[in-house]
């Protein structure tokens, strides 16, 4: 292995230099598992480690990136009435949406990676694998139009305050991606609520206003116009076209005003505005199918979750006081980012309940009061960041009343 | 008590249920007359009082089962448990007995599996050893000096605070070395056995009409008594001690474990007698844990033992631990006492009782993918593990007294438990993989999914001793309790362990559980976290505060 020796000739002193040796660290077990040998206990172990672990869970989204990604250039030519087939002008899209997309997910890794690192090398321990994760999920759930410098407080604000605070990877108590995208919410409302922020590439989405390009887009205006495709020419958007999202237009005017603009179709497979990873529902579930097949995740969670908001769908329905209400509770599931919160943010194991009957009151409850903040919060329509979070303080009290109940049991057992 | 709790609160919950729908559909009424919901109200309403009522007539029958003293496999219920419907009623040989079904746990395959045949006893030196008795104080009373020849039976050491149970050579010849440790506590004593044994002969009491006291200072004095393993904490009990029942497994289901029903034969009389006397020294029941996997019928040495209760289990590894079994059958509570032992010891103490003779032949597996010639040594209790390994594969390996998941490593020159029946050599796995973690290009044994294994379920493996990824904080949750078939929860055991939480510790079990339970979670946990040390930690300090 002529690769392994030259890296074992570049390895930095740990003394010396402890932020060089932690980076070296882990770029080294990242590239070669490490040689280290089972002492005392078990002698033979799983292959399974926590690397292994996070890379699946990333897999598991790949398809929403990939989607997510294009329909970012999709939404963009709608707002302006240009290429409206989904396929039409896919170089421009699929352009569209790299360029602003890569400026999310480098800067979530690097500003991300750089603290864990850092934090790394102050503790001595080496970089845990958490951020692989957290780095991905960020830019899913952030509106593609975010200035790149919120992004980073936000980031450090999640991973110092809420996960290096309390110990690392796997010591946090709150999901560390949606505690970033809370920070936004709450710090800087206006650029993550509305209808402006889904729609990327324009300064706001008023009739006339003309889509906003930068030097990426001449550069690729470059490759294409040589290739002889279509380019970047800069439209306007469409009068009368709002960027409103399902969720807004059925706060407004209940399930037939969310019927006039899209179709039940485009929303199933996501052909409409809203964060870049959540719109896709065909492909979040095949993720989420990964997730539970390879036991990564937890499908109580899941099942119950959705159970938790089915039924709060239903009494809603029975309810009936606004137009919102009135959405019948199976169409709730097509509208928003329930099924991207289920499959990745509510089955974080850390921050999850961890035993199994907790696990099932704890995805229950984030279903069942998710659906209420959706539905009924006059200020945001959606609800599943706030219940997450809220539930994810209550995880550790879920696991206690189990625990205690199998304590008294036992004791009980005489 | 708890029954009449639970009586209140199925009663209450019944009442606050029947409240509350009836609340709710008559609100809906009136608001939209949504019919829909109504009617699905009404029904889960209906639903709730139906299984409320057989909740209710459950816990009445539960109450009566326990005030006749029922056993836990006899009560009666009123509905079956989802087990018992689809419960398949285990192989012909269990004739149609109870069969305790495990549905958790996992098998690991391993190449280098023994066949059914003895090879010749290589083993010359013989060791007791002071370490592998739990509670005693480091440095014993030793009474035999070098150059000494003794007879198997003789006293070889007793410990400082209590010389009533004597600890005795498992084989004659002559003691030609007393080697000392760190702190000069002494770790073995190490004898040149003879070819032909010559045995002491005691004088032991009737197993059936002595008295309990006379068998228990004979035992004890004949070095019987510290074969006995005393749950919790597996220490050797003090002679006072009376325990609440004993548990023998009589099979093994950890990987290349050897075959019970095949050690046993030639001492089926010896067993039974062994299995007479330990069923003198407890006011409750000896029990048998058998073999209910599939496959050929146990030995009768078990199946038709007398003097003792038989539970029959199936399942995969740790169905064959002995504490899973205790699990299921008459669990460790606070303050209880149990007592295992293994198949071959309960013959060593059927021999001492029945021809007063100190006989601890060994028949040991030396299995692995490192050992060229996997096979079964007849041997004795303390037999030099280096001299019977000698023919081993090429490449570093490490040796390993007992099976891959519970055994200790074994040093220059070692020698074999008190408890061991296997013998085990693996690959070292110090090497580097590249991308490993991502991309595995050699087979490894796992319970993972993210794994291509579960296509295999059979495919066997070499194993080496790679950790496959480092250690980390607990992650995931849910991962021990799927090869853990007992009502535990174990990480959170450990994390009580791990903060010093004595009353959580004893609350969620500490006391049912011994290294080998936990070792299967040990080997797949993705955090490679130490369980059986921290558990070890946990045990030793609850005896301590004890």
């Amino acid at each position: 292995m002529g690769l392994l020796e030259t890296f074992k000739k570049i390895e930095p002193d740990k003394k010396k230099s402890p932020l060089l040796h932690t980076g070296y660290d882990a770029i080294f077990t990242f590239l070669f598992s490490p040689n280290t040998t089972s002492k005392g206990g078990t002698h033979i172990k799983d292959g399974m480690d926590l690397k292994r672990t996070m890379v699946h869970v990333v897999l598991a989204m790949q398809l929403c990136y990939l989607f997510g990604t294009y329909n970012l250039g999709h939404q963009h030519f709608a707002a302006m009435g240009e290429y409206v087939g989904f396929l039409e002008g896919f170089h421009l899209k699929l352009a569209h949406g790299l360029i602003k997309l890569l400026p999310l997910f480098i800067v979530a890794n690097v500003v991300g990676l750089g603290i864990e690192f850092w934090y790394a090398a102050k503790r001595g321990h080496a970089v845990e694998e958490g951020y692989l994760v957290t780095g991905a999920l960020i830019p899913l759930i952030m509106p593609p139009d975010l200035p790149i410098w919120i992004l980073v407080l936000s980031i450090i604000f999640a991973v110092v305050l809420v996960k290096e605070a309390f110990g690392g990877t796997g010591m946090n108590i709150w999901n560390v991606a949606l505690m970033a995208r809370l920070f936004v919410f709450f710090a800087y409302p206006t650029s993550i609520s509305g209808d402006d922020v889904w729609i990327s590439g324009f300064e706001n989405i008023r009739a006339g206003v003309g889509a906003d390009y930068g030097w990426a887009h001449s550069l690729f205006n470059g490759l294409f116009g040589w290739m002889g495709l279509d380019t970047f020419d800069g439209g306007q958007v469409l009068d009368g076209y709002t960027g409103a999202t399902p969720l807004a237009l059925a706060y407004q005017g209940g399930w037939e005003k969310v019927t006039e603009v899209y179709s039940v179709s485009q929303m199933w497979w996501g052909t409409i505005p809203g964060s870049i990873g959540e719109t896709s529902k065909p492909f979040i579930l095949i993720g989420a199918a990964f997730l539970i097949i390879t036991g990564i995740a937890s499908w109580r969670i899941m099942l119950s979750m959705f159970v938790g908001a089915a039924l709060m769908g239903m009494i809603l329905n029975g309810w009936d006081a606004t137009p919102f209400m009135n959405v019948p509770w199976y169409y709730q599931f097509y509208m928003g980012s329930f099924f991207f919160a289920m499959a990745f943010m509510a089955t974080d194991p850390v921050t999850a309940a961890s035993t199994n009957g907790g696990k099932i009151a704890y995805g229950f409850l984030i279903g069942f009061i998710g659906m209420i903040i959706r539905v009924l919060n006059p200020a945001y329509p959606e609800g599943w960041m706030l219940a997450i979070i809220f539930i994810n303080t209550f995880a550790p009290l879920l696991d206690r009343l189990v625990l205690d109940s199998h304590m008294s049991k036992r004791l009980a057992r005489g | 008590m708890q029954s009449f709790r639970r009586i209140a609160s199925s009663f209450f919950t019944l009442f606050l249920l029947t409240f509350s729908t009836s609340q709710l559909s008559a609100q809906a009424a009136e608001t939209s007359g949504n019919v829909y919901v109504i009617a699905m109200l009404v029904i889960v309403g209906a639903l709730i009082l139906v299984s409320a009522i057989l909740m209710l007539s459950e816990n009445f029958i539960q109450l009566e089962a326990t005030k006749a003293d029922m056993d836990a496999d006899q009560k009666k219920s009123l509905v079956p448990s989802i087990n018992q419907l689809w419960q398949s009623s285990g192989p012909a040989y269990t004739g149609g007995d109870h069969v305790v079904q495990l549905k958790k746990g996992h098998d690991i395959f391993l190449n280098g599996e023994a066949p059914l045949s003895v090879s010749a006893n290589t083993s010359k030196r013989y060791a007791v050893k002071p370490t592998d008795y739990r509670g005693m104080a480091p440095i014993p009373k030793v009474v035999v000096a070098v150059g000494d020849e003794i007879k198997a039976g003789d006293v070889i050491f007793h410990d400082k605070k209590d010389d009533k149970v004597k600890f005795v050579a498992p084989i004659s010849g002559e003691v030609v070395e007393v080697r000392r440790g760190d702190k000069r506590a002494i770790t073995d004593i190490i004898i040149l056995g003879d070819s032909e044994v010559k045995y002491k002969q005691f004088d032991p009491p009737s197993i059936k009409e002595g008295s309990r006291e006379a068998i228990v200072d004979f035992l004890c004095e004949a070095g019987a008594w510290s074969m006995i393993n005393e749950r919790p904490f597996d220490v050797v009990p003090s002679p006072d001690s009376e325990p609440k029942n004993i548990f023998i497994s009589t099979f093994d289901s950890a990987p290349l474990a050897p075959d019970m029903s095949f050690i046993i034969q030639g001492k089926e009389e010896a067993f039974q007698k062994g299995i007479d006397t330990l069923a003198r020294l407890t006011s409750g029941d000896v029990h048998l844990g058998l073999d209910a996997r599939g496959g050929e019928a146990p030995s009768a040495a078990f199946t038709g033992a007398s003097n003792c209760k038989k539970h029959w289990f199936s399942g995969k590894h740790p169905s064959g631990n002995v504490g899973v079994q205790i699990h299921h059958v008459a669990p460790i509570n606070v303050g209880d006492k149990v007592w295992t032992l293994t198949v071959q010891q309960v013959a060593t103490i059927g021999d001492l009782m029945f021809k007063g003779i100190y006989n601890a032949e060994r028949t040991v597996a030396v299995a692995g993918a490192q050992i060229s010639n996997p096979t079964y040594v007849k041997t004795h209790a303390g037999a030099s593990i280096n001299e019977l390994t000698e023919s081993m594969n090429e490449g570093k390996s490490r040796v390993i007294d007992g099976d891959v998941l519970s055994g200790s490593t074994v040093g220059e020159d070692s020698f074999l438990g008190i408890k061991s029946d296997q013998i085990t050599a693996i690959k070292e796995g110090d090497y580097y993989e590249m991308f490993g973690w991502l991309l595995p290009l050699s087979p490894r044994p796992t319970i993972s999914k993210t794994f291509p294994n579960f296509l295999f379920p059979n495919l066997k493996f070499d194993g080496d001793t790679n950790t496959h990824g480092e250690k980390r904080a607990f992650v995931v949750s849910g991962q021990y309790e799927k090869v853990l078939p007992m009502k535990i929860y174990p990480q959170h055991l450990m994390k009580a362990i791990m903060t010093g939480d004595f009353e959580q510790m004893e609350g969620l079990g500490i006391y049912e559980l011994s290294e080998e339970d936990i070792a299967l979670c040990e080997f797949t946990c993705t955090s490679k976290m130490p369980l059986q040390s921290i558990l070890r930690d946990g045990l030793d300090m609850m005896r301590e505060d004890a």
